[in-house]
């Protein structure tokens, strides 16, 4: 038995099912919450943070983020105060110096949420990795694949992606299923496409042809 | 091998068994055998003090007899710099800076004639006077050892040792004097709060998790002490495991778990030796394991060790390095205390905050809560280090005052340079100026001035430190050790250091303040874990306290301190160099032009900053000087003026 729960998303009484989280119960009543690194099949993340909503909970308030704090009963949510949008802005601004400029045709989720933020030119320095880390790859392709063949490598800032090469061969030619899920639109599900960049940088075609 | 202890009354027989074969006049000879002093060369001193004893032994000179003197090794008492260390029982005369060579010279002298050997003595540096006992030395009398106490006494590698010392008497006392509950409650009443980090009150996390739904539950002991230069937990773990044993084995008893970990980062080979040698002997007497001292009650400790990742301490992440997963933090809303260790109830508290149980538990709640400030009871063990004159491991009540922990403890700042800020609390801990050297330390009295405890690591500043290149170096860390999971700590700090690499290189602007503040709380608001709502604590701290430093660097292109190298020139004064062509020898780029008699210049262009020019200078000629823009050298060369030699 699924208990009903009410809590309350700006301003907006809401019904939920118990065990839901925030992000669910506000994208059911078409409440919009930005996200990057959530993806309905698999688990949540709570990498990207630009889901990042404030709360008031017996009169505290505290910034949580929506894909992975559940509805409770009596929630208060601010899912898109000034505090709030400072927070995705500054999100934003450290997102994009990891992407090419904007001058492609091909306009990826991290530029569109830039633009309906008002981001038009992040202050930082470029870092052109052409990969955000949300590790949609390394997530599908372990739990719903359960392939296991991509992988995250190193920490902190020399995070990368990495093709395991005991498994890729076997799987990733014939799969590609995890192009699509990139946010860069980097990882483009065609023959020549996969010579375009990964997130290693690496031509993925050169390095399963190679093994 | 001893026999299975089935009782309290057994424990309390072998206890004294082991008590009455000790003759409190016997000679023993405590050596420090922990990692500091074994750095220091400490096992060869053992092995020669051994072979010395054994000689004198089989020569049976002046009635003294090989069984009659035993040489102990035993744990860390803190003043590692002055290592090895050795202590002569029952006199209690402690020698430090001990060679092989010196061992002959304490056997004889000391040992056989109970006379001391003044050389080895601890000496004031300001007065001289020699320091006979521990406590006449300043480092140790203005503390309060509750938990390195024993270090002194005990040989880790020992249980008779732990046992000798009143060891699993509060284990015993709880197993069959108290229910649970009442466990919880003694330790709810003591205000013993969490040594980790947090400071959160050990006994309600343990209600939480003894009420927390859910079989079976688990205890853990944190021992992941990543900090760079903080050694507590080490020094507690190897020099007294049982006493972290004691503390966890209560801990399971109240909160009804049946299964501890002991999370043992592996850059401590020793501490996961003398641990797995205290659980397989605790074991072995029956104070482990099943039917505990025929209690009825059971408990399995495993140890694991962690793979070398300073993150790996965060409690969701030490939970997933557990569990076999990558060590990084998880998204949750749910205290570990409910849901943990494979999604079962679980209590991580740090070894120190374990090490206190069974000391609270002898002497009662009273004791320990009337001690230290009304919100943080107890000691609290501190990692004491950088420009002070003595460093080392420091234990003192709670609410010691920051100038007594610096100046009475550590002696003061070295060279008798300007005191100019403290760091307490790790990586993540903040920069306290001056003007606060007479708070008093407790968990919330640092946090107020934008610090924190953490797990007691103190790292003492002078004039010559350059705040910003510290918090470039604190960013730098941070940014390799963060998982890099989160975009707000992985790209923050990313960015946060590429802008301290430009300060640092004289290309910082004007909007860097308002970058770095913004930037600061992002990381602080929005970060997955601790570490990075934690990461910019001296970045914040010292904006606030030391903003003029950040305008000289970001401004002036000057570096007050004279440490970022791209803010620094070195030059050589005319009127003071003597023209012996050391600099010029010592250059490793050939920047310093001049031949003998000839004043020598050094070429800015080529120079490349590295010092061995003004290191080596005998006649104090070469000058650091920031912002670098030294006057142009003397056109032509000039010919030295000799001075008078005499």
């Amino acid at each position: 038995m699924v208990r009903e729960i009410s809590l309350k998303i700006d301003g907006k009484e809401i019904k939920a099912r118990e065990g839901m989280t925030i992000l669910q119960a506000a994208k059911a009543k078409g409440i919009e919450i930005p996200t990057l690194c959530y993806d309905e099949q698999l688990k949540p993340y709570g990498a990207c943070r630009l889901c990042t909503v404030e709360i008031v909970k017996e009169g505290r308030r505290r910034m949580v983020v929506s894909c992975v704090y559940p509805a409770e009963e009596g929630l208060e949510v601010e899912a898109n105060n000034e505090k709030v949008r400072k927070i995705r802005r500054l999100i934003l601004e450290l997102l994009l110096p990891l992407l090419p400029p904007p001058s492609d045709t091909v306009t990826g989720p991290i530029e569109t949420l830039a633009e309906k933020y008002g981001v038009k030119k992040s202050r930082f320095k470029a870092e052109l990795t052409n990969c955000t880390l949300c590790g949609h790859c390394v997530r599908y392709c372990t739990e719903v694949k359960k392939a296991n063949a991509i992988c995250f490598i190193g920490r902190g800032t020399e995070r990368q992606i990495a093709f395991v090469p005991e498994l890729a061969p076997n799987h990733c030619l014939a799969c590609r299923e995890c192009f699509s899920l990139c946010p860069t639109s980097k990882m483009v599900d065609s023959v020549e496409g996969i010579r375009g960049v990964c997130s290693l940088s690496i031509p993925i075609s050169e390095k399963i042809k190679g093994k | 091998m001893v026999e299975k202890i089935r009782s309290p009354a057994e424990l309390e027989k072998l206890r004294s068994e082991i008590i009455a074969r000790r003759d409190p006049k016997k000679r023993i000879i405590t050596a420090c055998a922990s990692t500091g002093c074994s750095a220091l060369g400490a096992r060869k001193v053992i092995e020669s003090l051994k072979e010395e004893v054994k000689k004198r032994g089989l020569v049976g000179q002046v009635g003294v007899k090989e069984d009659e003197v035993e040489v102990k090794e035993t744990g860390c008492l803190g003043f590692c710099e002055l290592g090895p260390r050795v202590i002569v029982y029952p006199e209690e005369v402690p020698y430090f800076r001990v060679k092989p060579e010196d061992t002959p010279e304490i056997v004889s002298e000391t040992v056989v004639k109970g006379k001391i050997v003044e050389r080895l003595l601890y000496a004031d540096p300001t007065t001289g006077e020699k320091a006979r006992k521990l406590e006449d030395i300043p480092f140790y009398k203005h503390q309060l050892r509750l938990l390195l106490k024993n270090n002194a006494l005990i040989d880790p590698k020992k249980v008779e040792d732990y046992i000798a010392l009143g060891g699993y008497g509060a284990l015993s006392k709880v197993l069959f004097q108290m229910a649970p509950e009442q466990v919880i409650e003694e330790i709810k009443k003591s205000n013993l709060r969490g040594r980790g980090g947090g400071g959160f009150p050990t006994g309600r996390k343990w209600e939480t998790t003894r009420n927390a739904p859910g079989e079976p539950k688990y205890v853990l002991v944190n021992c992941d002490e990543g900090d760079p230069g903080a050694f507590m937990d080490r020094a507690l773990m190897e020099g007294n495991p049982h006493s972290v044993l004691e503390g966890l084995m209560i801990g399971s008893y109240a909160m009804g778990a049946n299964e501890g970990f002991i999370y043992v980062r592996e850059e401590y080979p020793l501490t996961v030796e003398n641990i797995t040698t205290a659980i397989k002997q605790a074991e072995d007497c029956g104070l482990l394991g099943g039917n505990i001292m025929g209690s009825g009650f059971n408990f399995r400790v495993n140890v694991h060790r962690g793979a070398g990742a300073f993150v790996s301490g965060e409690s969701s992440a030490l939970m997933a390095a557990i569990e076999g997963e990558v060590g990084e933090p998880r998204p949750k809303y749910i205290h570990m205390a409910v849901k943990g260790l494979w999604e079962k109830p679980s209590c991580l508290n740090n070894v120190e905050t374990w090490a206190n149980v069974p000391l609270i538990i002898l002497n009662g709640a009273g004791w320990f809560r009337d001690m230290g400030t009304k919100n943080s009871s107890g000691t609290k063990i501190f990692s004491l280090v950088g420009k002070v004159n003595n460093t080392g491991l420091v234990e003192v009540l709670m609410g010691i005052t920051l100038r007594d922990l610096i100046f009475k403890i550590g002696g003061g700042i070295r060279g008798g340079k300007r005191f100019k800020a403290v760091q307490t609390g790790g990586p993540s801990g903040g920069f306290i100026p001056e003007k606060y050297l007479d708070l008093h330390i407790d968990f919330d009295e640092l946090t107020k001035v934008g610090s924190m405890m953490g797990s007691g690591g103190v790292i003492v500043m002078d004039e010559d430190t350059c705040i910003v290149d510290v918090t470039r170096y604190y960013v730098d860390f941070l940014s390799k050790e963060s998982c890099g999971k989160c975009v707000p700590c992985r790209e923050g700090l990313r960015q946060i250091l590429n802008i301290f690499k430009r300060i640092c290189s004289g290309l910082g602007e004007e909007g860097d303040f308002e970058n770095l503040e913004d930037l600061s709380e992002l990381l602080k608001e929005a970060s997955l874990c601790a570490l990075g709502t934690t990461a910019t604590n001296p970045v914040v701290t010292s904006l606030t306290h030391f903003r003029g430093e950040y305008e000289a660097h970001i401004r002036e292109k000057r570096c007050p301190a004279k440490v970022c190298r791209a803010l620094v020139a070195y030059y050589i004064q005319p009127e003071k160099c003597q023209a012996c062509m050391k600099c010029s020898r010592s250059c490793p780029v050939d920047a310093i032009i001049g031949d003998k008699d000839t004043i020598h210049v050094i070429d800015q262009e080529k120079c490349i900053r590295c010092g061995a020019c003004y290191e080596e200078c005998q006649f104090n000629a070469i000058e650091k000087i920031s912002p670098p823009t030294p006057p142009p050298p003397r056109r032509g060369i000039k010919v030295i003026r000799k001075k008078k030699r005499e």
